[in-house]
């Protein structure tokens, strides 16, 4: 996968005990620690693979359904009147997110490592369904770690899962959300800690985690930017994606981050607004601190507790975000802003109507900031926006702010 | 000599083991907790592990979790932990005390300041689950400076090297998790314990507790005979939890088990 990095490509971000300047890290009990190192000697063999490699491509290939479109919105950029916005549209994927390129290659690795049952956390249910997809189409056994709140909110989800023949866990612990489902999945790994592999869904977690997911997901900025060589002639201008933990975000920007010239903007979930305190955006509202496995920005009360998020996005309701993000936050390469609930469905309706496309209430947070920046552009520049995932799953969740019955 | 060393070295002398119980400060609530330390003095205990409580307890079983969640809903954090610690050390000054639980409470705080703080508090160890020795120089460096030992876990997957780290990292004594899994979970497989110590005692002179699976005065005798400390946490708990609308009640059986326990091993 190295082979594939623009050439001089100089960042190379984390050190060999994953850190990202302050950042990353491992940070978990003693009974993890040989399972960790374990992975991590599996991770630094495979990536370099050249058997796993091409195993892999053909999987993203025939069975996710990439090269993903990079599309040209173009009535959408007229309406903005300014730059000209381009969707990655990782929505097109099979099970409709980015999240299956990581499942894909994190299920690869465990098959090799001879691991016969999968456990993994979700918030939304997008990456618990990504991880049943693999684990059925490779007769793992497959347990999924889901907060009783998600439970309730994202039954339609919690059926796929279980038709693809996971055991689907509601945990009532803490808030009963995501960040509780990963504590349930860790407690999971420690106890089984010799058949088992986690497929953690996002850039966070103890080393090698933060890298390797970013690894798989990488896969998004490598096309985008060939892609738009090849359409528009030159790299874009800048990039936006959402960050909850922050795996698409990385994906797409990881390829850029040599490219000076390259903008990226973060866009985190302002919830019912920053200054309210009930909102998920740790990167623009939160502090440094140590919470599953790696040191990054938190939301935590001045007692180090974890205070509870909130965003209309069950995706993007993280207390965490990935370590990488917090580096390249503190180093200025990366820009980190957030859009309230309001705004991010501003964003949902304006592609939905204008593009014909339905976009996740996740993604619509990075539309939403689109609809912001794109004004301020030249309409000779170019803006490429990461749609991470399609909105059928929230058709319950627009239902009810509207008032509708489904 | 810090007064873990003191201490263990003295129970050597007489021949005996010690006994280390484990609760969480603030539950039921925040009033019961030093005097059951008191309490649990008077029953025998010879070191006492007293948990921070934390929103996201990802080590700990059930039982643990939901005592960090009864103690949160009082807002005992870990400044009111050492407050706490410190109250304790007024009525007793022989008795090491370490604090048990996570890391984020003292990366907010600031490793300075908290080394501070448990110097103030006269903290005789710090026994942190989520930092294992690899991370852990700049916090072992401060505390050591203070005369507070840190004190690191040891899994049964732990091997000779691991061993060696937590020994040139660790001081006062390293903790045993006797099983994998979370703390309250399954019981206790003595001839693996026994294997385990045999390995551990190769690679380090720092005594040795063992917890994970203690829960009756059998248990406790049995892990008395192999390693140098017992340490018994959920089992205690478990009283609190039954008896939260007695808390009285929860005392006499803390008492009465710990008793039990000191019994038991000194026989």
């Amino acid at each position: 996968m190295t082979d594939k990095y623009p050439q001089g490509h100089k960042y190379d971000m984390p050190d060999a005990r994953g850190h990202f300047g302050p950042y990353g890290g491992i940070f978990v009990a003693e009974t993890l620690m040989p399972a960790i190192t374990e992975l991590n000697e599996a991770y630094q063999r495979y990536l370099k693979d050249p058997e796993f490699i091409a195993e892999l491509d053909t999987d993203l290939r025939d069975y996710v359904g990439r090269p993903s479109p990079l599309y040209h919105a173009q009535r959408w950029s007229n309406v903005l009147g300014g730059a000209q916005i381009y969707l990655k549209r990782e929505d097109l994927n099979h099970t409709g997110a980015h999240k299956v390129n990581n499942t894909v290659g994190q299920a690869l690795l465990a098959k090799r490592m001879g691991k016969t049952r999968i456990i993994a956390e979700t918030g939304a249910g997008q990456h618990g369904v990504a991880t049943a997809t693999v684990a059925a189409r490779m007769g793992l056994e497959c347990v999924v770690y889901m907060g009783a709140v998600d439970v309730a909110r994202q039954a339609q989800n919690v059926y796929r899962m279980q038709l693809l023949g996971a055991k689907v866990v509601a945990v009532e612990s803490g808030s009963k959300t995501l960040k509780d489902a990963l504590n349930e999945a860790m407690r999971d790994w420690v106890t089984n800690i010799d058949n088992t592999f986690y497929i953690i869904g996002t850039v966070a977690g103890p080393h090698p985690y933060p890298a390797m997911v970013r690894d798989f997901q990488a896969v998004i900025g490598r096309e985008a930017r060939q892609q738009c060589i090849n359409q528009a002639g030159r790299l874009p201008d800048a990039l936006v994606a959402c960050v909850g933990g922050g795996s698409n975000a990385i994906g797409l920007f990881y390829p850029f981050i040599d490219d000076q010239s390259v903008k990226m903007y973060g866009v985190e979930a302002a919830g019912d607004g920053v200054e309210t305190g009930r909102h998920s955006a740790p990167l623009c509202a939160g502090r440094p601190g140590v919470l599953h496995g790696n040191r990054t920005y938190l939301m935590a009360d001045d007692d180090g507790e974890i205070i509870e998020t909130h965003s209309i996005s069950a995706g993007l309701d993280y207390p965490g975000v990935g370590p990488e993000h917090a580096w390249l936050k503190d180093t200025g390469r990366a820009d980190y802003v957030n859009i309230t609930d309001d705004e991010a469905l501003t964003g949902f309706y304006a592609l939905t109507r204008t593009e014909g496309i339905i976009p996740a209430l996740e993604s619509s947070h990075a539309l939403a900031y689109t609809m912001k920046l794109a004004p301020t552009m030249r309409k000779d520049q170019i803006i490429i926006v990461n749609l991470s995932g399609r909105g059928d799953k929230d058709m319950h969740t627009i239902m009810q702010r509207e008032g509708k019955a489904l | 000599m810090s007064r873990l060393a003191n201490k263990f070295a003295e129970l050597k002398a007489a021949g005996r083991k010690a006994l280390i119980p484990f609760i969480t400060a603030g539950d039921p609530y925040p009033e019961f907790t030093v005097p059951m330390l008191h309490e649990m003095v008077a029953a025998g205990a010879d070191i006492i592990e007293l948990g921070v409580p934390f929103s996201d307890p990802m080590a700990d079983g059930p039982v643990i979790q939901r005592a960090s969640e009864r103690a949160l809903t009082h807002r005992v954090g870990l400044r009111k932990v050492l407050s706490m610690a410190k109250e304790f050390r007024k009525k007793d000054q022989t008795t090491p005390l370490v604090l048990m639980g996570y890391l984020n409470p003292i990366e907010i705080m600031g490793y300075e300041d908290f080394a501070n703080a448990a110097q103030r508090a006269d903290v005789d160890g710090v026994l942190t689950v989520d930092l294992p020795p690899e991370e852990a120089a700049d916090c072992v460096t401060l505390l050591r400076e203070r005369g507070i030992d840190q004190i690191f876990l040891l899994a049964p997957n732990s091997d000779a090297e691991r061993i060696r780290k937590m020994d040139a990292f660790g001081s006062g004594y390293l903790y045993y998790v006797s099983l994998k899994g979370v703390t309250g979970a399954g019981h206790l497989n003595t001839a693996d314990v026994k294997q385990k110590l045999e390995l551990i005692r190769a690679n380090t002179h720092l005594p040795v507790g063992v917890g994970f699976g203690v829960k009756d005065a059998e248990t406790a005798k049995t892990v008395a005979n192999l390693a140098d400390g017992v340490v018994v946490g959920s089992a205690l708990i478990s009283k609190i939890e039954a008896n939260l609308e007695n808390p009285e009640q929860a005392k006499h059986e803390i008492i009465a088990l710990l008793k039990s326990m000191r019994t038991a091993m000194d026989s």
